[in-house]
Parts: C-alpha cells; sequence; structure tokens
C-alpha cells in the first residue's frame, strides 16, 4: 500500500513535532518559574504523543516492518523533514516562546483542516490533536502578548525573538508539493500558510509588536535541507538506543 | 527568578453538582496564566472540570491565634448538632 507522498507527509509532520518536544525537554529545569518547566514539559509531551502515532501510521503505510522507534532513532538529520524553525535553539524565554507561537499557530490549522481528511486514521488524530494544540496555541500566544505589551525589556526581547525567527516562517507556512494529497482530500487545506499569516498578524498587534519587513527567508526544512542546529540535537535523542539496541526497560 | 511571581489559590470541581474544592497553589504573573498552570498541575488526569484560581492574597484568613475564642465555643453547645436525625440512604454529600 505504498504511498510515497503520504508517507512523506506523515514523516514531516511527525519531525515537527519530535524535533521540537525534543527541544522543549532541554527547557525544562531552566523556565523562569516551575509552573512554566510543567507547561512546557506537558507541551512536549503532547507533541512526542502525536509523533508517536504519525511514525507508527508511517510505518503501515512504508510496509517495510518498521515501527515507531525506526524513524525517531535510525535516521540521520538529513531524513528528517520538518521545518527548520522547530530545530532552532531555546535562546532566551522569548526565542522559546516565540518559536512555540509561530509553530503553534500552524500546527492548529493544520490540525484543524486535517480533521475533514479522507484518510481515516488522520482524521482521528487530528481530532485529538486540535484540542491539544488549542491549549497549546493559547499558551504560547498569551505569553506572546504578556511580554510584547509588558515591559520595555520583555518588549525588546519579544521584538529580538520575532525578527530573528521570522526568516523561518515561509518555510513553515507552505508545502508546494502536496498536490496530489490535496486532490484526493487526504490532506484537504492547501491554505493553511494563509490562515497562519493571520492569526501572526493580529497576535503581534494585540501585542504591540511590529511584524517584520521582508527579508531573506530560509527554506527547504520539509525537503530536508537543515541548519546545523539539528544534527546535534538528534545526537542527543538517538544516542542512548544507537549505544544500546533492542534495550528494554 | 522564584518568587516573582505572585501565588494563587486553585479551586476544583471534580464533577458536576459538587462544589469547587481548594487543591493547592501555583504561581503565575496573572489570572489566565494561572488557570493554565492550574490545569497542568491538578486536572491532568481528568481530575475535574472546572477551575476556579484566586490571589493569594485577595483571601482573608482566620488567625490561628484566634482559634480559641472563634471555634471552642461551639464545643459545648450540642442542640447546635443535627445529631438527632436519621439521614435516608439517599441523600449524598452531607
Amino acid at each position: 500500500m505504498t504511498d510515497p507522498c503520504l508517507l512523506t507527509h506523515l514523516l514531516r509532520q511527525g519531525d515537527r513535532a519530535l524535533v521540537l518536544a525534543q527541544r522543549l525537554g532541554q527547557v525544562i529545569t531552566h523556565a523562569p518559574e516551575l509552573e512554566e518547566d510543567m507547561a512546557v514539559a506537558n507541551i512536549s509531551l503532547d507533541l512526542i504523543g502525536q509523533a508517536r502515532h504519525l511514525y507508527t501510521y508511517a510505518g503501515e503505510v512504508e510496509g517495510l516492518g518498521h515501527d515507531e522507534n525506526h524513524f525517531a532513532y535510525w535516521r540521520g538529520a538529513e531524513e528528517f523533514l520538518n521545518p527548520q524553525l522547530v530545530e532552532q535553539p531555546n535562546g532566551d524565554f522569548a526565542v522559546t516562546i516565540v518559536r512555540q507561537f509561530f509553530h503553534d499557530a500552524y500546527a492548529l490549522h493544520y490540525w484543524e483542516s486535517m480533521e475533514a481528511s479522507s484518510d481515516a486514521t488522520l482524521a482521528a488524530l487530528a481530532a485529538r490533536a486540535r484540542k491539544e494544540t488549542s491549549f497549546h496555541l493559547r499558551h504560547s500566544r498569551g505569553w506572546v502578548v504578556r511580554l510584547g505589551d509588558g515591559t520595555v525589556e520583555s518588549r525588546r526581547r519579544a521584538q529580538l525573538a520575532i525578527d530573528s525567527l521570522w526568516r523561518f516562517t515561509t518555510d513553515l507556512a507552505s508545502i508546494t508539493d502536496e498536490t496530489d494529497l490535496h486532490d484526493s482530500g487526504v490532506v484537504p487545506d492547501s491554505e493553511v500558510g494563509g490562515r497562519w499569516s493571520d492569526t501572526v498578524v493580529a497576535a503581534l498587534a494585540e501585542a504591540t509588536l511590529d511584524v517584520p519587513a521582508d527579508t531573506d527567508m530560509v527554506t527547504g526544512g520539509w525537503h530536508g535541507h537543515h541548519s546545523a542546529h539539528l544534527s546535534p540535537l538528534l545526537e542527543e535523542l538517538q544516542a542512548l538506543t544507537r549505544a544500546h539496541p533492542g534495550a528494554q526497560w | 527568578m522564584t518568587g516573582s511571581w505572585p501565588m494563587w489559590e486553585v479551586f476544583v470541581r471534580a464533577r458536576r453538582g459538587v462544589d469547587h474544592v481548594h487543591f493547592g497553589s501555583v504561581h503565575a504573573a496573572d489570572g489566565e496564566s494561572a488557570l493554565q498552570a492550574a490545569r497542568d498541575l491538578f486536572t491532568r488526569r481528568q481530575e475535574g472540570v472546572s477551575i476556579w484560581v484566586v490571589r493569594s492574597s485577595d483571601v482573608v484568613a482566620s488567625d490561628p491565634d484566634d482559634e480559641a475564642e472563634l471555634f471552642e465555643p461551639a464545643a459545648d453547645k450540642e442542640y447546635r448538632f443535627p445529631t438527632h436525625y436519621e439521614l435516608p440512604a439517599e441523600v449524598d454529600h452531607m
């Protein structure tokens, strides 16, 4: 039943979730308060859950007997198909939050649209993931407004974070080679990018933050082109499994 | 940074029809943020259907030193206790 377009789609979305989950794992114990550590950990766990479902389904679609662990632990950076935004370092809290907000706005519109997927497995996953992501966006959007419309220093840092991450947003919000999946209704919506833009512009306005002027955009993450930050992240994620293949506990 | 955000008291209603009960407290920058933290800390395993958060500084509490004058006089007034009634089995939550 191998459908290479669907397989690629599942790996893109699974990698998006897993790579960001791993990044968020690195924030735990470094957030401003214990409560924020908890929030970040919960978001990370939700993303890992979504990635597991996507990878498990990818294994079925691929038809080579691979399970979820294969896709998480036994592929190199060049095989990962996540947008470059989610592999970017955590930076200060403003960078972590702005990266999360850009991602969550994309993820919510993605999952909303996928509830109407003609693929029953994806539609069922979307129904659950949409509720989780809705809460993630509420959290990250709330922080963007709080930081932007906060103190002089929090506003300065939030604007710096937006300016530094903006160049990854075209990559995030535009997948242009899934026409077959749009036509078959598996990925019913090709306008996620437009809705992403509306959501982000509205939030930045409420936060009194500026939408950056056009800048040189980095693209290619969904096609396996990555920044230098992804390899070290994956090495940490994969080290134990690769040192002890097949270990159980 | 710890301690820089105000404390909020968290009340959770376990299911419809029963009262909100004090569950604990969280640190948060504002009410919305406190609600989200309370949700993460106290309701991740289906413990609740509704959450209230109240700024701890807005709670007016009795002084432990006043315990004698506030509460002890009630102890020897047996006529205030509903001990002579038998509750029907159908009455819950008393």
